[in-house]
């Protein structure tokens, strides 16, 4: 017995030491997500979600100036580059984030395909704040 | 400012030496950090001009107005906590820029924001149309004062504020009010000079400032002067490859010094200087660095005051590959026990009895 409790502490201890050099998780959907903002990036820059099934994204601007989250597809992008309106929080999928700031929302996508969130402010996309939600099929 | 006689300094400048710098750029905000809540972009060109001597860097820099309304400016990293911000000279900076440019650029420079919060004001002064505003904080701090105070930073900003509040928490926020420029009746291309003066024993100029805000493809085109009394070391050295190239490099001239020093509050230059030019024409995210100057004849200017290095920071390399080895000892330790507990279970077996 003391022979398979060293053995599971040592698998263990390995276990540990590949998650602390930095070994990737395995990649899935999930329900819940935390984006950083920092230097005008988010991180991570791709989450997974699954089709019909809410994704809530906690949203957490540690920079001194204000940033946006917006996803959607390619379209609802299109619009945005060139909208005018100056402040977002009334659908899930359109943040605001004053400096400093950290909000939650929940979005859902039913039809699978790469979504990407992405900073609306001037010269913010062009400098690197793009991300992308996959949403993987429900089955 | 600090007073200095002109029969007290020149020992003194020969042993500490003097640097003087002026920098020009031609595209608006070249130096700029912050730009106005209606997006305004209004100053024509920047000019700075700092100077170096018995333990004291000078900056002379002139805001111009370049017409329009509302408020602009940009915030400027600093050696150190000024002494004092004052009305600069008139014409410093034209006339040093002629000493080896004959064609007389435009002159303005360093402009930027205007009141406080979480970052800590350190000093206030307003010269004509300008509020000037010493700040003392981190990235956060100033970079959230400056929100605070109506300005829309651009997306590098907390990058480089950081970069520079490392190495020194002092910033100067130059708010210029293009409304009340009018209303006092300054034309469009007029300069409002203004003269800082910072204690320091690790003078550098910030050159990284100059690429706030602008896109990878975009250039940045600045000229650099400096005045010390020898032949300053200079890093990174500007060879070309940089984006910085040496144009001049000579003793300076009587009549140079001899006008420089008579100019508003200029009596700190000394009677013997060396002029360096140099030009900047580089990419923008090409410059990452800062001029570090050696004035001391040591001929070691920091890597740190240069920005290619932090102040007590750890190569990031060095840390992956120690944390890389470290997880694979942990690993390696984790698989002997097994091999050893296996082992010796196979040896305790093969020694019992049948």
């Amino acid at each position: 017995m003391r022979a398979i409790g060293l053995v599971l502490a040592s698998v263990g201890l390995a276990v540990l030491a590949a998650a602390w050099t930095g070994a990737p998780a395995r990649g899935g959907a999930s329900t819940r997500a935390e984006i950083g903002i920092h230097f005008s990036h988010y991180t991570p820059s791709e989450i997974v979600a699954t089709a019909g099934v809410p994704i809530t994204v906690t949203l957490v601007n540690t920079d001194p100036i204000e940033h946006e989250w917006l996803v959607g597809d390619a379209a609802f992008h299109q619009r945005h580059r060139t909208g005018t309106e100056q402040h977002h929080g009334a659908r899930p999928n359109e943040v605001s984030l004053a400096p400093g700031e950290s909000k939650t929302t929940t979005v859902v996508f039913d039809a699978p395909g790469e979504y990407l969130y992405i900073c609306h402010l001037p010269g913010h996309e062009a400098y690197g704040m793009v991300g992308v939600l996959k949403v993987l099929p429900a089955s | 400012m600090r007073s200095i006689t002109r029969a007290g300094r020149r020992p003194i400048a020969l042993a500490a030496g003097l640097l003087l710098v002026a920098i020009s750029a031609a595209p608006a905000l070249a130096c700029g950090g912050l730009i106005g809540p209606n997006g305004a972009v209004n100053l024509l060109r920047t000019t700075t001009l700092a100077g170096y001597h018995d333990g004291v860097e000078h900056y002379v820099t002139a805001f111009q107005f370049a017409g329009g309304g509302g408020a602009f400016g940009s915030l400027t990293p600093l050696p150190g906590v000024p002494t004092s911000v004052e009305k600069g000279g008139d014409w410093t900076l034209q006339r040093l820029i002629r000493e080896t440019d004959p064609p007389v650029p435009e002159a303005a420079l360093f402009a930027a924001a205007s009141a406080s919060d979480r970052a800590e004001v350190l000093m206030q002064v307003k010269i004509d149309a300008l509020d000037l505003t010493v700040l003392k904080g981190g990235a956060e701090e100033v970079g959230t004062w400056a929100t605070d105070h109506g300005f829309r930073l651009p997306p590098d900003a907390p990058e480089v504020l950081d970069f520079y509040a490392q190495r020194s928490p002092i910033f100067l926020a130059a708010a210029f009010d293009a409304d009340a420029a009018a209303a006092r009746g300054q034309n469009i291309g007029d300069g409002t000079p203004v003269h800082i003066s910072i204690p320091t024993d690790n003078p550098w100029v910030p050159l990284r400032i100059l690429s706030l805000g602008k896109t990878q493809n975009e250039v940045v085109q600045a000229d650099v002067y400096m005045l010390t009394d020898q032949s300053p070391a200079m890093l990174p050295y500007p060879d070309g490859s940089n984006g910085m190239t040496l144009q001049h490099s000579a003793p300076a001239t009587d009549q140079l010094l001899s006008d420089l020093h008579s100019d508003r509050g200029m009596d700190w230059v000394p009677d013997k200087g060396w002029l360096t030019k140099i030009r900047i024409d580089a990419q923008a995210p090409q410059l990452s660095y800062d001029l570090a100057v050696d004035v001391t004849g040591a001929n070691a200017p920091s890597r740190v005051a240069a920005g290619l290095e932090m102040p007590g920071a750890s190569d990031p390399a060095v840390m992956a590959a120690i944390r890389w080895f470290a997880g694979m000892s942990f690993v390696g330790l984790g698989i002997g026990a097994v091999i050893w507990l296996i082992a010796k279970h196979q040896i305790e077996s093969g020694l019992r009895p049948a």
